[in-house]
């Protein structure tokens, strides 16, 4: 199913956000879990070099495919080339897909036959710098579960596609970053308690020993903003998918502890300190009349920070990974029917946060 | 800021290099940049890989000529790979093995794979999936309509083929 116009969320299952749902292991500090396999077809040249009719051709063969994986049944095809800035924007805002494939990053204009299939917890983006990039999503720390859908996939559409795959190198990609198993693990994680203990460059330095990077909230070349960061593998060749997971699971597994230590620390050292800034960062959500993005996230993490301290009570993970989605700017104008400039977009935000805290936050005010 | 070298024009290239988990920062001019072989920011690579991308394709083709050898299936060179660090198609790693062996250690730590192994599907092997899903789809509509003397034979049928 081809859709055009303007973006019909009800079509996406589950809106593409589940793993907003704060259901799996860890929820309060690993916000999602998301792995994916980076393929390309034989036939093709990869997408930067391809032709349009060669992307639109290989966009075909991928659909007729997915017709009979399993695992995708049900799934919806959006069209990005096709789709107005405003809905690639929001996509891309979900975590659904990437700033290159929304076509929002200058450096890379927008593809035709940029496409995306989204399932339950599952995506495959269609003509992103690879190919296709095999995504699955899912709440908390949960590694072992990601990468069975986002393997499942790889299986099931290996089985009627030729994957361009190499004796040597593995599975060829564009770039020779990703090369080998294609595999890229990572959890979006939120380190409040290492940035306020002054841990973090120690530890971000330290995971980059162990083979591991970070990035921003959005991935790659994204700013990190709200305290939290995306923790993934670096290599993809000379280790198989058990190794690259379990060094991942390892190394975060350690990351969680050092921030619960540092966490730990600062309601010993500084108490009532924290507790105040904590409050006042709900004080400000719940009642300001115009918030930027930034300082959206930055409240939002100290309020984070509170709950997962238990100091403030009544207040549902749920609804706070909810606001560090829809209080940005593409949902807010979808929200609103219109696009929004700047201003507006703050006093939108502000607006929402309002509503969204006055119904679900925490009772003692 | 005024360039590191020749401490006089300004600063227009800033260079962080890591060696032995020591950061050092270089700034230099566009001038000294050239003359130590840094290219500048419009001939520099857009991409991470640059610096790395530089240093092993310099060692793999050391002339002109290498450079100029395209990918028969795509045309893509090393000077592509070079501008933009991405190959043009499968066929490149064919067309650049040897370069991108070393490339790939240095990125990698290793240049070969070692998990999944994958086969590609055989045309032949396709068919007989379609076959087989094109009988599931007859088999479900037939269970659907309660024709199950139908559904029974189709049944029969798939399992032979599974």
């Amino acid at each position: 199913m081809t859709r055009q116009g303007p973006l019909d969320l009800s079509l996406l299952p589950d809106g593409g956000v589940r793993w907003l749902d704060a259901s799996g292991p860890n929820a309060d500090i690993v916000i999602s879990t998301r792995l994916r396999l980076a393929r390309n077809l034989v036939g093709y040249a990869f997408t930067g070099r391809a032709r349009d009719g060669e992307r639109l051709r290989m966009l075909a063969q991928v659909k007729e495919a997915l017709a009979h994986v399993p695992i995708l049944d049900g799934s919806v095809l959006l069209r990005l080339d096709e789709s107005a800035q405003l809905d690639r924007q929001l996509l891309h805002e979900r975590h659904l897909v990437s700033k290159e494939l929304a076509g929002l990053d200058p450096q890379h204009p927008l593809r035709t036959g940029a496409a995306v299939f989204l399932g339950e917890q599952v995506g495959v983006l269609v003509n992103e710098e690879d190919h296709l990039r095999l995504q699955a999503m899912r709440s908390g720390f949960d590694v072992p579960a990601a990468f069975a859908m986002a393997s499942r996939m790889d299986r099931e559409l290996g089985e009627r596609v030729p994957f361009a795959f190499h004796k040597e190198f593995g599975f060829l990609t564009a770039c020779p970053t990703n090369v080998g198993t294609g595999l890229r693990a990572s959890v979006l994680i939120h380190l409040p308690g290492l940035v306020l203990t002054k841990e973090i460059g120690k530890v971000l330095a330290g995971l980059q020993q162990m083979g591991l990077t970070y990035r921003g909230l959005y991935g790659e070349g994204s700013e990190v903003v709200g305290n939290f960061f995306q923790l993934s593998n670096q290599t993809t060749l000379g280790r198989s998918e058990e190794e690259l997971q379990d060094l991942l699971v390892r190394v975060v597994r350690h990351v969680i502890e050092r921030e619960e230590e540092a966490r730990r620390v600062l309601v010993r050292d500084a108490g009532y300190i924290i507790e105040d800034k904590l409050w006042r960062a709900y004080g400000t959500l719940r009642f300001a009349r115009s918030l930027s993005f930034e300082e959206a996230m930055n409240f939002l993490s100290g309020v984070r920070l509170g709950v997962g301290l238990k100091l403030i009570p009544g207040l549902s993970v749920y609804t706070l990974n909810k606001l560090l989605i829809f209080a940005q700017s593409a949902h807010l104008a979808h929200l609103e029917g219109r696009a929004l400039t700047d201003s507006e977009s703050n006093l939108a935000r502000a607006r929402y946060v309002r509503q969204v805290l006055a119904t679900e936050g925490s009772g003692v005010e | 800021m005024l360039c590191d070298h020749c401490k006089e024009r300004d600063a227009v290239v800033h260079l962080t290099r890591i060696v032995d988990n020591a950061v050092t920062q270089l700034h230099l001019c566009e001038k000294c940049a050239a003359e130590k072989g840094v290219e500048t920011t419009i001939a520099l690579p857009q991409h991470p890989l640059g610096e790395i991308l530089q240093a092993v394709q310099q060692q793999a083709t050391p002339t002109s000529s290498a450079d100029a050898a395209a990918c028969s299936f795509c045309g893509a060179n090393a000077r592509d790979f070079r501008a933009t660090g991405r190959l043009g198609c499968a066929h490149c790693y064919d067309a650049m093995e040897t370069s991108l062996r070393e490339l790939l250690r240095r990125l990698h730590g290793s240049s070969k794979h070692v998990g999944r192994r994958y086969e590609p599907p055989r045309p032949e092997s396709l068919a007989e999936l379609d076959a087989r899903s094109e009988l599931r789809d007859k088999l479900q509509r037939a269970v659907d309509a309660e024709q199950f003397e139908l559904a029974a034979q189709l049944r029969d049928k798939l399992r032979v083929m599974e």
